[in-house]
């Protein structure tokens, strides 16, 4: 065995794909792991097809995953990526486009069967026709080195086949020198029940390792040291996951049980999923029968003094905008959380997109405003969920929270914050008779009472039908109408107060801002500092309050001779920028159902500068 | 750790309410005649009996001539969106087990734009209680017709007749497997008391369909059934443990002939009451159920009122309280800290 070169890497993109039913999920979220442990900073781009199970070897049954990783900071999945691991020719040929130029690829030879090839529709053998001559590739047989770990074992076909993404883990475990421990005890885990499954997993993944370090025609060895992150006990952690314990830590802080109202809706579903494990935290999840009654069970339940909440995606939020009206007129707490995607209609379920957001504000009938909140990052959305219950609870109001499909299911290393670092949330239940009205209004935040069912002397009726000011009598006077619509508007307006001011990251004045929100905070924030490293004038502020906006926005905005707008839609934020503002600020709209890459951000920002 | 709402709530001493303290101080605003007057009356009349607080009752219901209803309890109340009444109040229920909920919709909202809801509120089995005032047509719209008006009604959007085959409500929830299910008429107020009261003692959903008249857009859909001239020969009454009989005289009874249920006569001696069907409405098969309840289908056959079914299933939020408390007895309460720092974690030092 030859000595391997050493190769030191600031930051490192790797794709693993195959065909859905390949494990190439599992095999991401493992990489995922270890490299979290090792101390990288990272972040991941699950990429996978509606279909649950396509046909084998099919063009659309690809599923990817992405992870960068790095001794500095990282902030997207990267653009392209270094490494290729395609399992079989239609892996490589959905995501050749997204390797570098003399990036690495290496395929299972195994997988390229002459139905293979057909079903991804080569003509001839990219191995053998030269036409993968500008990458560099490694052809590794490892269906049949996998095989050939396990025949002792007496395992079926089947179970043999299944295990090979685990010799590809154990290759790339190898060639980033990760740690395999968290990957082994988690086999150990999971297969407990199956030990012969467990075994020949384990098997495999020592054999993928083994298989670099002897192999000649691996040379290099990849090293990524740990990034410089603050100090602290980390975790990794998923968007949804985030959702779920930002939702779980409000009802602590809150003192109210939470209840989830919540149809199965891809990529919301897992934050039902993920709520529906902690019944001894007393959290109730309702799987509804429709959209519908989950917003409704929801609002239910906020009336009788739950934590309310209810997820969904784009089409399950056009079928809550009536009740999410409802809420608006009774105005009782709700947080309503939209995982973004691709869209119109069922559109591209598992993919991602900011598509939603003039629905958020503007997509009800009648006036209707509610406040909306949007996190930047997987993690930022423990952070904004909690914030959208905090301002729903105070100011007695449905709450949007924008996420979606790229942050749902993206991941990145989490400084764990202790429970005695959030604020409490403070609530004010109603208990006084004396001078008692359902309408009645706190100064300063214009919120009603909240009042529970089963206290005695405050029984009162709310519904959907216009209120009178303090009694919450039914009432079709043309000036209390106004009165209250106006009322309403003020009471969001008002939120304004209570939330923190944008920050400009670069200078507070100069050429260029660009202005974000959502997921695209990363791709921005990468392709700024590439800008500003070059000396241009760019700064960049990323909105996380879209309704109300932050108070000094329009001065932010007025500081700047450019304002640039990126989003994965037509143009959304930009539109309302303009209207509320009178800036010429200008978009630039991707909708690939793709996260934004930095890359076409930076050659934006220099279109703009350039005039 | 979590403070229970019920906490935070003040629950009066027990006090013998009546009626009068259960209209709240909005008039009603149903037409003179309305059917609805008698519905509200008759509940007002039995909940006294029930001796719960006034403050532990909601009412929630969706849109329509009778989700007005909450209004004029004295009661906590809500009236949602049309349709959803259900779902609001099985929300409502799982949050807070301790409230006695009652939804009150009519044959638009419950079986039309609500239909989802209520077949599943009915298989979910909620512990709550679903009174539909059925008057066949949409009284609030202005007279169009509805999933339960007869077939080749005229109304205003049917010009020419109905070519909707209706929805028979009480099928309908058989079918969904509610485990108690009743018919009573808004002019026959005892035994509507009688079925309210039933309802409430029922521990998980109750479905009772009220024969309302609508005398404004559909007058006098069911006074064969409701009126004492034709009354007493065209319903039976059905009651627990006892034979089907009826007529003015006593004089006619329901027979089984294989599936199918006839009509005989008690008083010439060729069949007695030995010979008629006896309803069993604690029968865990519900076969007998849905044959009563098919028997609007057939005219000349009378108009089954009562309980047709009251059987005890799992009940959903006593289900949702179990788990939490085994999940809770297991694990311990959850502790936030012990959560975030739950998984794989590392030191950045």
């Amino acid at each position: 065995m030859g000595e391997k070169s050493r190769k030191n890497l600031e930051d490192v993109t790797i794709r693993f794909a195959g065909d859905s039913g390949d494990g190439m999920q599992l095999t991401g979220t493992q990489f995922t792991t270890a490299t979290a442990i090792f101390g990288n900073d990272l972040s991941t781009l699950p990429d996978y097809p509606a279909e649950i199970r396509a046909p084998a070897g099919t063009l659309f049954g690809v599923s990817g995953f992405q992870i960068r990783f790095g001794s500095r900071e990282v902030n997207t999945p990267g653009d392209t990526c270094d490494v290729l691991v395609a399992m079989n020719p239609a892996a490589l040929r959905v995501n050749l486009s997204s390797l570098k130029d003399g990036g690495n690829v290496i395929v299972n030879l195994g997988g390229f069967t002459e139905k293979n090839l057909k079903l991804a529709g080569y003509q001839s053998n990219p191995l053998a026709d030269g036409s993968l001559s500008k990458y560099q590739v490694y052809e590794v047989d490892i269906s049949k080195l996998t095989a050939n770990t396990l025949e002792d074992l007496g395992l079926s076909t089947k179970t043999v086949e299944r295990s090979k993404n685990f010799f590809a883990l154990g290759m790339m475990f190898w060639m980033f020198d990760r740690p395999m421990d968290p990957t082994i005890q988690w086999i150990k885990e999971k297969f407990a029940k199956t030990p012969n499954i467990g075994e020949a997993n384990l098997r495999v993944l020592k054999a993928g390792w083994n298989f670099g370090e002897t192999t000649e025609i691996f040379t290099t060895r990849y090293e990524v040291k740990p990034a410089q992150l603050p100090k602290g006990k980390y975790r990794n952690i998923t968007g949804n996951q985030a959702v779920a314990f930002g939702l779980i830590a409000a009802s602590q802080k809150s003192g109210l049980q939470l209840f989830l109202g919540s149809y199965p809706i891809t990529p919301a579903s897992d934050i039902l999923h993920e709520l529906a494990r902690f019944k001894d935290f007393g959290v109730k999840t309702f799987q509804a029968e429709d959209e519908i009654a989950g917003i409704t069970g929801a609002i239910g339940a906020s009336f009788a003094g739950a934590l309310a909440a209810t997820t969904t995606s784009g089409p399950g939020l056009a079928l809550k905008t009536e009740a999410i009206g409802l809420a608006v007129m009774v105005e009782l707490p709700l947080v309503v959380c939209d995982i973004q995607r691709g869209g119109p209609s069922t559109g591209l379920p598992t993919k991602t997109e900011q598509s939603d957001l003039l629905m958020a504000l503007y997509g009800r009938h009648g006036e209707a405003p509610v406040p909306v909140v949007a996190p930047a990052t997987p993690a930022d959305c423990f952070y904004m969920v909690f914030e959208a219950a905090r301002l729903a609870i105070k100011y007695m109001t449905p709450v949007l929270f924008l996420s979606d499909g790229y942050l749902a299911n993206g991941s990145e290393p989490w400084r764990i914050p202790a429970s005695s670092e959030l604020p409490d949330i403070p609530v004010k239940v109603w208990v006084e008779k004396e001078g008692f009205f359902p309408y009645l209004r706190d100064e300063k935040t214009l919120a009603r009472p909240w009042a529970l069912p089963g206290t005695l002397g405050l029984e009162h009726r709310i519904g959907g039908l216009e209120k009178q000011h303090i009694t919450g009598n039914v009432n079709y006077e043309p000036a209390n109408h106004d009165y209250m619509v106006h009322l309403r508007a003020e009471k969001v307006e008002r939120v304004v107060a209570d939330i923190p001011p944008l920050q400009v990251e670069g200078d507070e004045s100069g050429d260029l801002l660009i202005l974000g929100w959502g997921s695209t905070y990363g791709a921005i924030k990468t392709a700024v500092a590439e800008k500003r490293a070059e000396g241009k004038s760019v700064s960049h502020a990323h909105l996380r309050y879209l309704n109300p906006f932050p108070r000094n926005l329009g001065e932010v905005l007025y500081r700047f001779k450019h304002v640039l707008v990126p989003e994965i839609n037509l143009g959304q934020l930009v539109k309302v920028i303009r209207s509320k503002y009178l800036v010429p600020a200008v978009g630039f709209n991707k909708v690939e159902a793709l996260p934004l890459r930095s890359t076409d951000i930076e050659q934006k920002i220099e279109e703009v500068l350039e005039g | 750790m979590i403070e229970t709402v019920e906490n935070k709530t003040q629950t009066s001493p027990s006090v013998r309410l009546t009626p009068k303290d259960l209209q709240s101080d909005q008039d009603p605003r149903w037409c003179p005649g309305c059917g609805d007057y008698s519905i509200l009356a008759q509940v007002q009349r039995v909940l006294p009996d029930l001796g719960v607080p006034r403050e532990k009752y909601v009412f929630i219901s969706g849109i329509g001539c009778s989700s007005r209803f909450p209004y004029y309890m004295n009661t906590y109340g809500f009236h949602g969106i049309h349709g959803r009444a259900a779902a609001i109040a099985s929300g409502l229920k799982m949050a807070r087990p301790d409230l006695f909920v009652w939804v009150v919709t009519g044959d638009g909202d419950a079986l039309s734009i609500g239909g989802n809801h209520f077949i599943h509120t009915c298989r979910r089995n909620l512990d709550l209680n679903i009174i539909l005032f059925n008057n066949q047509i949409y009284g609030l719209t202005k007279g169009q017709y509805s999933p339960t008006s007869v077939f080749g009604q005229v109304t205003k959007s049917t010009p020419f007749g109905s070519i909707d085959h209706p929805f028979n409500p009480v099928m309908l929830s058989l079918g969904a497997e509610a485990t108690f299910v009743a018919r009573s008429l808004d002019r026959d107020p005892k035994h509507l008391q009688y079925v309210i009261k039933r309802a409430a003692e029922h521990h998980g959903t109750s479905f009772l369909e009220v024969y309302q008249n609508c005398n404004v857009f559909n007058d006098g859909a069911f006074f064969t059934f409701t009126e004492k001239e034709t009354k007493d020969d065209n319903v039976v009454v059905l009651e627990h443990s006892k034979p089907l009989v009826f007529g003015k005289e006593r004089d006619k009874g329901i027979r089984l002939d294989g599936y199918k249920p006839v009509v005989v006569p008690l008083k010439d001696g060729k069949y007695s009451v030995n010979d008629l069907l006896v309803h069993d409405e604690k029968s865990s098969d519900p076969a007998i159920a849905f044959i009563l309840a098919n028997m609007s289908n057939y005219p000349g056959l009378p108009r089954p009122i009562g309980i047709f079914r009251d059987v005890q299933r799992s009940v959903y939020e006593d289900e949702m309280v179990n788990q939490i408390r085994a999940a809770q007895a297991k694990r311990g309460v959850g502790n936030l800290d012990a959560l975030l720092n739950s998984g794989e974690t590392w030191f950045i030092r």
